[in-house]
C-alpha cells in the first residue's frame, strides 16, 4: 500500500515536473528538433513512462518505446531485425555478446553534460564485459543474495552455506534461472561464477543435487512473496526484490554472503543500426539528469549507479543494504560474462538433470 | 459448377486456417527438427529424446499424463450420469458452471491452485480451523497432477457428455425392460455407446497433459519437469531451435503411432454395433 502511494506521489511530482518544464520549454523549445525519432528497447517496468513524455516535450524527438521480459528474448527480437532498434537496455553478459558481434557503436560520452553523476566505479565494474568503457552506460545495478525472515532465522546470516548445511530443510526458495543458481554454488565452494572448467562445475552441480530435497521451490518472481508471505525462510533474490520485499514484511533481511555473489548491472548501448547518433546521445545524457534519474529510481527501487541521486536519498534508505549496497561487494562480487557456447550447453544439461533428479 | 464454386468460396478460411496456422508452422518445426545449427542434415534432435535424461523426463510425463487421464475419466462418467438424470435446464445449468470457469485464463485458474495448496494456503487454512494436520503438497508431483487434471477435465467432459446424452431414453429403458440393472445399463449401453466421447477427450487430455510445463512449473514449483517442461528450456533459455523441435516432433511422431491405433479401433466398434 505504501508502495503505491508513493508512486501515485511520484507521477503527480513528475507531472508538476514535466509541466514547469513545459513552460519554461518555449525557449527551449525554439530549438527543437521536429520529426526525429527513436526507437527505443527496454525491460518491462523499467523506465518510468513520464520520463519519456517528457522528453519528447523537451527535446521534440519523438521515442517508439519497446519492450521485452528477458535479454533472451531482447536479443531474439533484436536480431531478427523487425525493428530497427536505436537504443537497448540489457544486462552485462548480453552486452559483452553484442559488443563482440559488432552490434553496438561507441557512445560520444565527451559531449555528455551529465555524464559526472554516474559514479567512476560503474564504469570500472563495467570493464568486465566493456573493457574500455567506450559502449555501455550503467542504468540499474545490484547484487543477488539471500533474503530471509528474522522471525524464523535467529542467527544472523552471512555465508551461503546456510542454503547447504540441511538445517532449513523444506524452507529455503532457490532462483528458477540456470546462471543464479550455479552461481550460488560456486562461489560458495570458493570458485568464480565465470568459470568454464568442469571440475569445478560438476562439483557445483552435486552440490546443488545433495541441496535439492531441502529446496521448497525454484521460483523466478514469487521468490521474494512467499518469504514475505512466511511460507520459506529464505530465498534467494535480487537486492531490488529484496528492498520492495522489506516494504511488506519488516522482518525481513537481506545479505550478500561473505564468500561473494553477482554483481549484475544493466546498461544502455546504442547499436549500428542508429541513424541520429546525437538524438540517442540527448537521450542517454537526459536519463543521465538527476532529477530524471531519480524519478526512474523511485519507479524501479533499484540501485542506481547516479550518485547524485544516492546522496539525495534520505539517510534510511541510503542505509539499506538491499537498495545502496556498501562498497564491500565491489571487493568479493563478481559481474557475469558470458561463457562460450560450450560452457552454455554443458550448464543446460546439468539443469535438466537437477531438474529431473 | 456453380456449387462446387460455393464450396470453395466457404472452405476458403478452412483453408487459409490449415495452411497458415497447421502446416507452414509444421514444416517449419520439421525443417528445425532435422538440421543441426548450421543447416546440415541430422537425425540428433529427434533421436535425442532417447537419451539418459530427455528419456527420463518423457516416461515420467507418460505416467502423468495416464494418471490425469485416468483421473479425468473416473470423474467425468460420474458427472456425466448425474446430468443425464437431470432435466434439460437444470444440465444446461450445470455445463455452464463447467465451461464458466474456462473463460478465465488458465494460467489465473492455476496460480489459484498454488494459493489454495500453498503451506499456508486456503486448504491447510481451513484444515486448522477443522483441527486437522496440515498437507504438504504445494511443490510435488501431486499437485502438478491435480493442477493438470483440473485444467483438463471439461476437456474429457464435454466429448463424453455429448456422446451419453445422444443415447435415446427408449434405449436404456429398453435395457431396464429387458432386466439390466442400472450397473448393467450402465457397462452394457451407455459405457460402450460413449465410447467415441471418450476417445476424443482422451486425445485431447492425454498429450497436453504431456508437456502442461506452465503448470508444471507453478505447482510443482519448478522441481518437477514434464517433458514440455525440457521442450520449453531447448526453446526459451538456451536458444537450442533445432533441439527443441526435434523433441517435439519426436514427441508428435510418439502420439501419431499410439492414437490412432485406440481411436481407430473405437470407430470400428461403433460401425459393428450400427450394423
Amino acid at each position: 500500500m505504501r508502495y503505491v502511494i508513493r508512486r501515485t506521489i511520484c507521477a503527480a511530482m513528475a507531472l508538476v515536473l514535466a509541466m514547469t518544464a513545459a513552460g519554461c520549454g518555449g525557449k527551449a523549445g525554439s530549438g527543437s528538433q521536429t520529426g526525429k525519432s527513436l526507437t527505443v528497447f527496454n525491460y518491462s517496468e523499467y523506465l518510468d513512462p513520464e520520463m519519456i513524455e517528457k522528453f519528447t516535450e523537451e527535446t521534440g524527438i519523438k521515442i517508439r518505446y519497446e519492450e521485452a521480459l528477458t535479454p533472451e528474448d531482447m536479443y531474439t527480437k533484436y536480431k531478427s531485425g523487425a525493428v530497427n532498434y536505436d537504443l537497448l537496455c540489457t544486462c552485462d553478459y548480453m552486452l559483452g555478446r553484442l559488443i563482440r558481434e559488432g552490434e553496438v557503436v561507441e557512445i560520444p560520452f565527451d559531449s555528455f553534460e551529465n555524464l559526472d553523476n554516474i559514479g567512476k566505479r560503474y564504469f570500472d565494474i563495467s570493464k568486465a564485459f566493456d573493457p574500455d568503457h567506450r559502449y555501455t552506460l550503467p542504468y540499474f545495478w545490484g547484487t543477488i543474495g539471500i533474503l530471509y525472515d528474522t522471525s524464523v532465522v535467529k542467527e544472523p546470516v552471512d555465508s551461503w552455506s546456510v542454503l547447504f548445511d540441511h538445517s532449513y530443510a523444506g524452507d529455503i526458495i532457490m532462483q528458477n534461472s540456470i546462471r543464479d543458481t550455479y552461481m550460488v554454488a560456486l562461489k560458495y565452494l570458493g570458485y568464480s561464477l565465470n568459470t568454464t572448467d568442469e571440475n569445478e562445475i560438476n562439483e557445483a552441480q552435486k552440490l546443488l543435487i545433495a541441496q535439492k530435497p531441502d529446496v521448497q521451490a525454484y521460483l523466478v518472481d514469487e521468490a521474494r512473496d512467499e518469504v514475505v508471505a512466511g511460507n520459506a525462510a529464505m530465498a534467494v533474490v535480487y537486492s531490488g526484490e529484496a528492498y520492495l520485499g522489506h516494504e511488506y514484511n519488516e522482518n525481513l533481511e537481506y545479505v550478500v554472503p561473505k564468500e561473494g555473489s553477482n554483481i549484475w548491472i544493466d546498461s544502455w548501448c546504442v547499436t549500428k543500426n542508429c541513424k541520429d547518433m546525437d538524438a540517442a546521445r540527448q537521450f542517454l545524457d537526459f536519463l543521465c539528469r538527476e532529477d530524471v534519474a531519480k524519478a526512474n529510481f523511485e519507479f524501479i527501487y533499484y540501485s542506481t549507479p547516479n550518485d547524485a541521486v544516492v546522496s539525495s536519498l534520505p539517510e534510511e534508505m541510503k542505509n539499506d543494504k538491499a537498495l545502496v549496497p556498501p562498497d564491500s561487494v565491489f571487493e568479493n562480487c563478481e559481474v557475469c560474462t558470458r561463457y562460450d557456447e560450450e560452457t552454455s550447453r554443458m550448464y543446460n544439461e546439468l539443469w535438466k538433470e537437477l531438474k529431473s533428479g | 459448377m456453380t456449387s462446387e464454386k460455393k464450396g470453395w468460396g466457404l472452405s476458403f478460411p478452412f483453408i487459409l486456417w490449415s495452411v497458415g496456422f497447421t502446416l507452414i508452422p509444421l514444416a517449419v518445426i520439421t525443417r528445425y527438427a532435422f538440421t543441426d545449427p548450421d543447416g546440415g542434415l541430422t537425425l540428433d534432435n529427434v533421436l535425442a529424446m532417447g537419451n539418459r535424461i530427455n528419456g527420463q523426463a518423457f516416461l515420467v510425463s507418460l505416467l502423468v499424463a495416464f494418471i490425469c487421464t485416468l483421473l479425468c475419466v473416473l470423474l467425468a462418467y460420474p458427472m456425466v450420469m448425474a446430468i443425464r438424470r437431470l432435466n434439460l435446464s437444470s444440465s444446461a445449468f450445470i455445463l455452464i458452471f463447467l465451461i464458466l470457469p474456462m473463460w478465465m485464463n488458465f494460467i489465473l485458474r492455476i496460480l489459484a491452485w498454488q494459493m489454495i495448496l500453498s503451506d499456508n494456503g486456503i486448504l491447510n487454512h481451513f484444515l486448522t480451523i477443522l483441527g486437522l494436520p496440515k498437507v504438504f503438497i504445494a511443490n510435488t508431483w501431486l499437485a502438478v497432477i491435480i493442477g493438470v487434471t483440473y485444467d483438463y477435465f471439461p476437456y474429457m467432459m464435454l466429448p463424453i457428455y455429448t456422446a451419453v446424452s445422444a443415447i435415446e431414453k427408449d434405449i436404456t429403458e429398453a435395457a431396464r425392460d429387458l432386466g439390466a440393472g442400472t450397473l448393467g445399463v450402465f457397462t452394457r449401453v451407455i459405457f460402450p455407446l460413449s465410447l467415441p466421447g471418450l476417445f476424443s477427450g482422451i486425445t485431447m487430455v492425454f498429450v497436453p497433459s504431456m508437456t502442461s510445463f506452465a503448470v508444471a512449473d507453478i505447482l510443482g514449483g519448478g522441481k518437477t519437469q514434464l517433458i514440455g517442461n525440457i521442450i520449453e528450456q531447448e526453446f526459451m533459455r538456451s536458444s537450442e531451435m533445432n533441439l527443441g523441435s526435434g523433441l517435439s516432433i519426436s514427441l508428435m511422431i510418439f502420439m501419431l503411432i499410439t492414437l490412432p491405433v485406440t481411436v481407430g479401433r473405437s470407430g470400428k466398434e461403433e460401425g459393428s454395433r450400427d450394423i
